[in-house]
């Protein structure tokens, strides 16, 4: 599977081509080209954020369908906890639990549990390696994949701990083949999504070589069927609940830190915060930090793109749900202990560089800069890429043209018009005259034509888009 | 007149994972008797608190929970540091809880004033560095 697989897509007859995306995407990623943006998949790290802003809808995640679950004989869902706090006066979880089996699937196993194995895992881990603290949570795959691209230094501090989702799919698929009988794959396993960056997790995983979610659906199109098995449950819901305090908060921001029992941690969400804080980890700005938790959605698990409910409601709705609950249901025991370490290492890919050997970045470098100086500096967003440099960029590069920018043509119109006038008034003052004064004014004529022509044809592709 | 059910569970101080199941068994085991979901909750909320203080505060103890057709007492007893102004300790709002638990949502000082509010009857004797035992009733 390709290592930059991408769950975050454009539907290309949806985009306008305008530049709200190439704005907000925290890694630059998007150019608009030809009218049309472009997702470039080597810096795109699944986060969603360009799902959120576009007016068009013309960003999507691709993710499974709920019919999917009728080509195994056993389905198992994976609810996460931010399902939990989609739903309004919800004081019970079994009637979520129930209502999942009620839809069509033989068993459900709660990622919250397997977060709280997780956090068992974390506390122990982190106590027996003091020497190497702060950790960086690895449980968002966004954070991870951003870690992996941008902050190479950051690499040691990542938590090499699966996140809740993959042990609870280990400990899910061998549930179901212990109670069934059947091989591994006649068994799905079935994962509730928050965010595109889950299905991406799934489809190319990092610490582990193959993720043992077969599926993943999103939270928001389940939602609806869902609410409705929900009120046929309603009072004999079947207690089959396996998580507490621990396991539920893990669907906000700060959950995953609270069930360290530390109170030397940091918790950001936000891609923006999430870039800051890894900035200034970077740099050593902190000191006496046990633990990092990063999520790339506002709010955490809850503010995810497929989610339903606004994210500060959710938070409300989950703190309401954990209150009377025990810390914790599930603990660390032989049947999950295998499954939570980390199977394989992340490497850097250094996708950000400017060539491919040093010297060659170091040249581009000094072009960039000096492309930089030339450019107006209006960020405007006009060339399709999101900034003056990031256009600078993808010159030096070959994947752009100084013509791609509007204030650069205009520029260069006006010189010419210009240079014409300053010819025709030599002509008719009579120190150039003569058929010899004909081929350089037409000359200019020419290229003022062709300008005109870039121009217009790239104000003509925007007019057919609206 | 029908015999009084007892429970007992001890509380260990050892793990704080562990902390709320006890509460979340007699829970259970409360609902397949058939008694009332209002003294249910009420039960529920009550124990959940005292327990979790039992770990917070006093390095656990032992809870008893007899019932009985028309009631359910509980006894929480801890051998714990004693609580040294009562009525202070019984104010919405105080809290001695250390900061580490406080984003799981603990230490928001509604323990005992919650205790008192879900229960019928409640008495506490409390003795500076022997421990305290807190009774509570619940009539059904």
């Amino acid at each position: 599977m390709d290592k930059f697989y991408h769950s975050v897509k454009l539907e290309p007859e949806l985009c306008k081509g305008c530049i709200n995306c190439i704005k907000r995407c925290p890694t630059q990623a998007i150019r608009v080209r030809n009218g049309k943006a472009q997702i470039n998949s080597k810096f795109c790290i699944d986060c969603g954020e360009c799902i959120r802003i576009c007016p068009h809808h013309a960003k999507t995640a691709s993710y499974d369908k709920l019919d999917t679950i009728r080509q195994y004989e056993y389905a198992v869902a994976l609810p996460p906890p931010s399902l939990y706090s989609q739903f309004n006066n919800l004081d019970d979880v079994n009637i979520v639990l129930n209502a999942l089996k009620l839809m069509g699937f033989d068993d459900v196993f709660e990622v919250s549990a397997a977060a709280e194995i997780v956090s068992e895992a974390t506390r122990s881990y982190i106590k027996t390696h003091e020497s190497s603290l702060p950790f960086i949570s690895t449980a968002c795959p966004s954070v991870v994949r951003l870690i992996r691209v941008r902050f190479p230094n950051l690499i040691p501090q990542l938590l090499p701990i699966n996140p809740p989702v993959e042990v609870a799919a280990c400990m899910a698929a061998e549930r179901a083949m212990e109670a069934t009988g059947l091989p591994r794959e006649k068994i799905g396993v079935f994962f509730l999504s928050p965010c595109p960056s889950k299905v991406a997790y799934v489809k190319a995983p990092l610490g582990t070589e193959k993720s043992q979610v077969d599926h993943v659906l999103a939270i928001k199109e389940v939602y609806p069927q869902l609410l409705a098995y929900m009120k046929a449950v309603e009072d004999d819901a079947e207690e089959i609940s396996e998580s507490g305090k621990i396991g539920i908060s893990w669907g906000r921001s700060g959950g995953e830190a609270s069930g360290l029992f530390t109170d030397r941690y940091l918790a950001a969400d936000g891609i923006e915060n999430v870039i800051r804080v890894l900035e200034d980890l970077e740099d050593q700005k902190f000191a006496n930090l046990e633990f990092v938790e990063l999520n790339a959605c506002n709010g955490g698990c809850i503010g995810g793109v497929l989610t339903v409910e606004n994210p500060y409601v959710a938070e409300v709705k989950l703190k309401r749900l954990r209150k009377y609950m025990p810390v914790a249901r599930s603990h660390m025991g032989d049947d999950a202990q295998g499954y939570v370490p980390w199977t394989t290492g992340v490497q850097f890919e250094p996708v950000f560089r400017l060539g491919d050997n040093m010297m060659e970045s170091f040249a581009r470098l000094e072009q960039v800069e000096r492309l930089c100086k030339r450019l107006p500096g209006l960020d405007c967003g006009s060339c399709g890429a999101p900034t003056c440099k990031a256009l600078a960029e993808d010159i030096v590069r070959g994947e752009a043209s100084e013509r791609d920018c509007i204030y650069y043509l205009r520029e260069n119109l006006h010189k010419l018009s210009k240079e014409v006038s300053v010819l025709a008034d030599d002509i008719n003052d009579g120190i150039k005259g003569g058929r010899e004064a004909f081929p350089i004014l037409m000359d200019y004529i020419r290229r003022i034509s062709n300008e005109m022509t870039s121009l217009d044809s790239r104000m003509n592709e925007q007019e057919n888009d609206d | 007149m029908a015999e009084a059910i007892r429970l007992t569970y001890e509380i260990s101080p050892d793990d704080f994972t562990r902390a709320g199941e006890a509460s979340s068994d007699v829970k259970k085991k409360l609902r397949s008797l058939g008694v009332s979901p209002d003294a249910i909750r009420k039960v529920a909320i009550a124990m959940y608190e005292g327990e979790i203080n039992m770990v917070i505060h006093a390095e656990g103890g032992i809870i008893t929970v007899d019932i009985s057709p028309d009631k359910i007492v509980m006894i929480l007893a801890d051998k714990g540091p004693g609580i040294p102004d009562i009525e202070q300790a019984m104010q919405a709002g105080w809290s001695t809880a250390p900061n580490e638990i406080r984003s799981l949502g603990f230490g928001a000082g509604m323990g005992l004033p919650n205790m008192k509010k879900y229960t019928d009857e409640m008495t506490i004797d409390t003795v500076i560095g022997k421990g305290t035992t807190i009774t509570m009733v619940v009539k059904i």
